[in-house]
């Protein structure tokens, strides 16, 4: 059971740079979510936590130790991969119980361990088979089981559902979760798909273009995103961006836009140029009388919910309402955001404006 | 369900097919088959026209099978007096068939010698070669190398030439080194032409091998090495033995380096079987017998293995 800290870790793969300068902590028994899409050097930066990779420059604290340089055999974390990667030639067993013959574990030992962790997994009855006949699921179970038996520090898991058909990924990852719950143990879970990561984590990291975006809980990521590129990420359908060209000043309440004025959670910096209102689908209010007006482009039709698709003179929005509400293509109607979830980005860099709303988020 | 399918041949297909193999295995056997029979020949026989080929019949194809031809191979035999024939009897049955041309046995030929020399170059070339091989490959696969690509090249480029092109070359070097004529010599320069296609083949090989395997090894507390060795060789197996069949093939058959650099002490096989040619007239037997014996370790050797090398010369054709 650990806690790792990340200072200032950097990748750098002759010219490419696949991790820039990042730092965050994991606190100990934290289920730590490793977000951001192919690419982006979440995988690098989950390789260099288990010792696969050796940094660029940066240093990596497992329990206050540095260990950034040293070989994974001396970190005392566990790996699973995203192919699984099972020894093919040998059977479930043997495969389980390839981490403690390593450590010199006596024999009698290690069958009570094998036989300890089969029992928690569900596997006991397919010790004795060889692994390559077996399903995905069980798959997955072995691998899991390799990791555990050793009771190391930490869980570094790269992607583990990916290789699992839809139907049998939800089943395992509420699995996952049960049995990191039971344990307690450390677990980086490394996905590039953000409902698992919202689901499943304590915490996220988002990661782009191998920096951090924003480090936080799934509410504070999805509620106060610190970028652009955050906003956009997370959440289906994502974020709404209004583009204008305005001013706020420090301390302001409201925003005007495209000759509306908008209530907005209040201000801590001041800024003039190229804005972006931004806004989720669900804080979206239609309204006949509201002077912000927008013509209905589409409507998807969700059981409970329905997704409208508008025009606005500051771009398309879409909005999630409810599924009685009647919104017919081609109808101009009013639109209302909600005042407190509103985040005002600055357009060229991407970064959001520091107001009320994102007080405390935490960059890279 | 229809009776046409894309991926099953239809039995047609299969039957001509099927055909065509065996014609092109019997006509590829014939030669093997032909040795073979004529090692139990006597000379007779051997060169008789028609060619007799049936073994213990009466016919006009037929002929009676002698070990005459293996008895000449391991022998050196001397004519003899009538007196000296008629006052010792033959000691026992080998003795017995060169008594027929007024011969006795006085000793063993170097053919028993030689084979083994064939053996321990053939079989110690192979070895060095693919252990070699493996580790080279192993480093060209999994680690950056600096101009890894023009390194592979290179190695390469030794099998852009025959590689006898530079036997003069190699002959003085081996005089100068005293490498001339000894085991080790010619199981360096076996190694040396072998170890361009054991690199390549194998790299392709542990190519194909996911490095997660040793990843996982790493992380379970093993070392790099042994990650290598109790993970990636049992990996590779299928891949060391059919490099280790080509490898064993060149070096057991090759001919040119042997007759040029071996003489008295580490010749080998392939330059000796020609050598019966020279001892009392053209005995097609002992040379059909030394070619049986020859072969034999080879043809072992592969079926041994063959199960990998079916799969070794598909390699890369199907992705896992």
């Amino acid at each position: 059971m650990a806690q790792i800290v990340i200072k200032n870790l950097k990748k750098q793969f002759g010219d490419f740079t696949a991790v820039r300068e990042s730092s965050f902590t994991i606190e100990d028994g934290e289920f730590f979510m490793l977000l951001g899409p192919s690419g982006c050097g979440k995988t690098t930066t989950l390789r260099m936590i288990a010792g696969l990779e050796l940094p660029t420059s940066g240093e990596i604290y497992l329990d206050g130790e540095e260990i950034s340089q040293r070989p994974p055999s001396e970190r005392d974390i566990a790996f699973v991969f995203q192919m699984f990667a099972l020894y093919p030639h040998m059977n479930v067993y043997k495969n389980i119980s390839y981490p403690l013959v390593s450590q010199g574990m006596p024999r009698a030992a290690v069958r009570d361990k094998v036989n300890e962790v089969a029992k928690i997994l569900g596997i006991e009855d397919i010790l004795k088979r060889p692994v390559g006949g077996l399903s995905g699921g069980d798959r997955q179970r072995v691998a899991l089981g390799r990791a555990i038996v050793r009771e190391p520090k930490a869980f570094m898991m790269d992607e583990p559902l990916g290789a699992l058909d839809a139907e049998f990924r939800e089943h395992m990852a509420e699995e996952l979760r049960a049995l990191h719950d039971r344990m307690g143990a450390t677990t980086v879970y490394v996905t590039h798909d953000q409902l698992e990561a919202m689901q499943m984590g304590d915490k996220i990291v988002v990661m782009n273009n191998a920096v951090v975006e924003q480090f936080g809980t799934p509410q504070e990521i999805y509620d106060k995103p610190a970028t652009m590129f955050v906003a956009d990420f997370i959440g289906s359908p994502s974020m709404n961006f209004l583009s204008f060209h305005g001013k706020v000043g420090d301390g302001a309440t409201n925003v005007a836009m495209q000759n509306a004025d908008f209530t907005i959670p209040r201000t801590r910096e001041p800024f003039e140029g190229d804005l972006a209102f931004g806004v989720r689908p669900e804080h979206i209010k239609i309204s006949d009388a509201a002077p912000f007006r927008a013509e209905i482009l589409a409507t998807e039709y969700l059981g409970t919910t329905q997704i409208v698709t508008l025009q606005t003179a500051a771009g398309s929005v879409k909005a999630r309402i409810s599924a009685q509400k009647a919104a017919r293509a081609g109808d101009t109607v009013g639109l209302e955001f909600n005042p407190a979830t509103v985040t005002l980005f600055d357009r060229q860099s991407g970064r959001a404006l520091r107001s009320e709303l994102n007080e405390g988020v935490l960059h890279g | 369900m229809s009776s046409f399918s894309i991926t099953e041949p239809s039995n047609r297909t299969k039957w001509f097919a099927g055909t065509l193999v065996i014609a092109y295995a019997l006509i590829t056997m014939i030669p093997l088959v032909w040795i073979g029979l004529t090692g139990f020949k006597s000379p007779a026989d051997a060169i008789s026209y028609p060619p007799k080929y049936i073994i213990g019949s009466d016919s006009e194809a037929g002929f009676q099978p002698t070990l005459e031809g293996y008895v000449n191979l391991f022998t050196t035999r001397t004519r003899q007096t009538e007196e000296f024939l008629a006052n010792n009897p033959p000691e026992n049955w080998a003795d017995e068939i060169v008594r027929q041309y007024d011969m006795v046995i006085v000793g063993p030929s170097k053919f028993g010698e030689r084979f083994l020399n064939s053996v321990i170059i053939g079989f110690g070339s192979t070895f060095l070669s693919v252990f070699l091989g493996t580790l080279a490959a192993y480093a060209f696969s999994r680690f950056k190398i600096p101009l890894a690509d023009d390194l592979l090249f290179f190695i390469l480029s030794t099998r852009m030439m025959p590689p006898i092109a530079v036997a003069i070359p190699i002959f003085l070097m081996y005089r100068n080194l005293g490498l001339s004529d000894t085991h080790l010599g010619m199981i360096l320069l076996y190694t040396a032409v072998n170890i361009s296609l054991a690199v390549w083949l194998l790299k392709g090989f542990i190519d194909e091998i996911p490095r997660e395997y040793e990843e996982a090894a790493l992380i379970d507390g093993y070392t790099r090495f042994q990650a290598f060795y109790k993970v990636v060789l049992p990996q590779a197996a299928t891949g060391i033995a059919s490099t280790a069949i080509f490898c064993l093939i060149f070096a057991w058959n090759e001919y040119a380096f042997a007759v040029l650099l071996t003489t008295a002490n580490a010749q080998t096989a392939p330059p000796f079987i020609p050598t019966i040619i020279g001892i009392g007239g053209l005995d097609w037997p002992a040379i059909a017998a030394g070619v049986t014996i020859f072969v034999l370790p080879v043809m072992i050797f592969t079926i041994l293995l063959r199960k990998h090398l079916l799969r070794g010369i598909t390699f890369g054709a199907v992705r896992k």
